[in-house]
């Protein structure tokens, strides 16, 4: 995978909101949210995977799942598509009721496991779930799907024949297909190297462009900071923090550099200027100025520190 | 197209694809010509048979080749109809295969409804293609035809679809290879309550055929099978009549017209059930 993704590679939308097609305020009424989980709760058995769960994503919005292993962000993301049956709350798919013929016919989904039959070529692939999301797009949807993911040469391609990456890939150009205006994505890049990560990426911000929703499920922190516009982690099945990622970052001081080396010092962007006048008034040479701020890691590792200690 | 025409297309190019069409078309031959030989050999054989003059030797060794023949395409047929069909719910899901198409709009129930009629479908005519196949070779080798032909094809048929429903039901409880297991365990309970009815009237034990009933009623696949078997013989009387009753075959019992309902409505039930289980389970 590589070079940028151009904003003609994805299959325009015919059905699904985008920014240019969303209806006008007042003329039907501000459309439903694209995700909205409110008070959910999951349960297997005695032990409570999700626990008064609230989570919304909006149209053309993309937001990151966050949460160590066990937290609870695939059962959410399997309680989006009706894979699964919350035992409380209550979640809708642009209005629809997760699970329902309606919300499954929005979404696309990933999920952190799945497989491929071996034996079908990835166009074959591509076709099935074509002709099961009803989708009219034909074969020049299938092409523009495997443009996008970089396996136009593998369209005839064996799944059973290729590499894990591969795999991955084709796992996303089938959750595009259909146009949907939710994507669930579950560890989308967890078999991908750092160039189809980045191919991810900009596929992610395109849809975005588009109107699509995006719940991206993933481990790499840097990666989700990269492109969500809000962030929710999880732990023990609870929304432990959520926000927009430059919310979350708080200011973690300002460092100086000056001929005695590396001073740190408390306060944020406003108190730089004074700083380093009186560093100066005091005879330092001031050679550079850090303001620090926290790192998405860094909310993280605060966030579940606690349910993991 | 329609989800379960579409379903059913996939799961027909798979079975093409994975050459499971061509190794059961190959082994079938290859039964077929050991079928045909010992036809042969038997109808040779007993061409000399002792009591010639008061048993219809022909009628005697072609029911039991016969019914041979059918109790082997029952297990053809049932083998190919389970493993078409264990892992399609729980199996397909610890694999992931399953989640990506029940998340489509198609309906878990029409996706399994897809996946049975497809696998029925093969597996039951693949059982009366081969029926009618060992009845044309009874025929000609030793030039004897059963008394009833339609009636016998389509209760093998349905008796493989019978079979086909409970491992559909077992696949969404249990795990691929559990659910074989579990199918092949049901198939030889029912084959095990046939011979225990066949036992009891030999010994005219009214227990004995009792259970019998009683489990080939609750595993209708075999009451089936035994009414089909019972059919091939309906208007053989006297001595020979006798003979293909002390045979390995000759015990079966037709059902009655209650069967063929029953056999409706039971895998009727059996197929909501698996849709309501499947309906309700997290994946």
């Amino acid at each position: 995978m590589n070079g940028a993704i151009p904003s003609d590679a994805i299959p325009p939308s015919s059905g699904a909101p985008s920014s240019d097609a969303a209806p006008a305020p007042g003329a039907g009424g501000p459309s439903p949210p694209a995700l909205l989980a409110s008070g959910l709760g999951k349960r297997y058995g005695a032990r409570r995977a999700l626990e008064s769960v609230d989570l919304e994503v909006r149209a053309g919005e993309l937001v990151g799942l966050l949460g160590p292993n066990g937290a609870g962000k695939s059962t959410l993301t399997k309680i989006a598509c009706g894979l699964v049956r919350p035992t409380e709350g209550r979640v809708t798919v642009c209005g629809a009721p997760a699970g329902s013929p309606a919300a499954r016919a929005a979404i696309g989904y990933l999920a952190e496991l799945f497989r491929f039959s071996g034996w079908a070529t990835a166009d074959e692939v591509l076709m099935l779930h074509q002709r099961l999301a009803g989708s009219a797009g034909g074969e020049g949807e299938r092409a523009e799907l495997l443009e996008l993911v970089d396996l136009a040469e593998a369209a005839d391609v064996r799944v059973e024949r290729m590499s894990k990456g591969m795999q991955q890939r084709l796992g996303i150009a089938q959750a595009l297909v259909g146009e949907p205006r939710l994507l669930l994505l579950d560890e989308p890049t967890s078999a991908l190297d750092p160039v189809g990560r980045r191919t991810v990426r900009e596929l992610l911000e395109e849809l975005r462009r588009r109107g699509v929703a995006v719940l991206l499920n993933s481990h790499l922190l840097s990666e989700v900071e990269l492109v969500c516009d809000r962030v929710a982690i999880l732990a023990a099945g609870r929304v432990v923090t959520a926000g927009r990622t430059e919310e979350l970052a708080r200011p973690r001081g300002i460092e100086v550099e000056t001929q005695a080396g590396v001073r740190h010092f408390a306060g944020g962007r406003g108190e730089v200027p004074e700083i380093v006048s009186e560093l100066v008034a005091a005879g330092d040479r001031v050679y550079g100025v850090r303001v620090l701020r926290s790192t998405l890691e860094d909310v993280y590792l605060e966030a579940v520190g606690g349910s993991r200690g | 197209m329609s989800a379960v025409s579409i379903i059913i297309g996939y799961a027909m190019r798979e079975s093409l694809r994975r050459r499971v069409f061509a190794v059961v078309l190959l082994l079938t031959v290859l039964s077929g010509g050991l079928y045909a030989l010992g036809a042969h050999f038997a109808f040779r054989d007993s061409e000399g048979f002792a009591g010639a003059g008061i048993v219809d030797a022909k009628a005697f060794t072609g029911s039991t080749v016969l019914g041979l023949a059918m109790f082997g395409t029952l297990f053809l047929g049932a083998v190919l109809a389970i493993f078409l069909t264990l892992g399609i719910v729980r199996g397909d899901a610890e694999r992931g295969l399953l989640q990506p198409l029940v998340v489509r709009p198609l309906g878990r129930g029409t996706l399994l409804l897809a996946r049975f009629a497809g696998a029925a479908a093969v597996s039951s005519a693949y059982a009366m293609v081969i029926f009618l196949g060992a009845v044309v070779v009874t025929g000609l080798l030793g030039d004897w035809w059963p008394d009833r032909l339609l009636g016998p094809a389509l209760g093998l048929g349905a008796a493989v679809a019978v079979i086909c429903s409970l491992s559909v039901l077992g696949s969404v409880f249990f795990s691929g290879t559990a659910n074989g297991i579990a199918a092949f365990m049901v198939f030889g309970a029912g084959l095990v309550a046939g011979l225990l009815g066949q036992i009891g009237e030999a010994l005219s034990s009214e227990t004995l055929q009792d259970i019998a009933k009683v489990a080939a009623w609750g595993l209708p696949f075999e009451a089936l099978y035994q009414s089909g078997l019972d059919g091939l013989t309906a208007d053989t009387r006297g001595f020979t009549r006798a003979a293909v009753n002390l045979g390995p075959f000759g015990g079966a019992q037709e059902a009655g017209p209650l069967l063929d309902p029953w056999a409706v409505v039971y895998v009727g039930l059996v197929l909501g059930l698996a849709i309501l289980a499947f309906r309700r389970k997290d994946l």
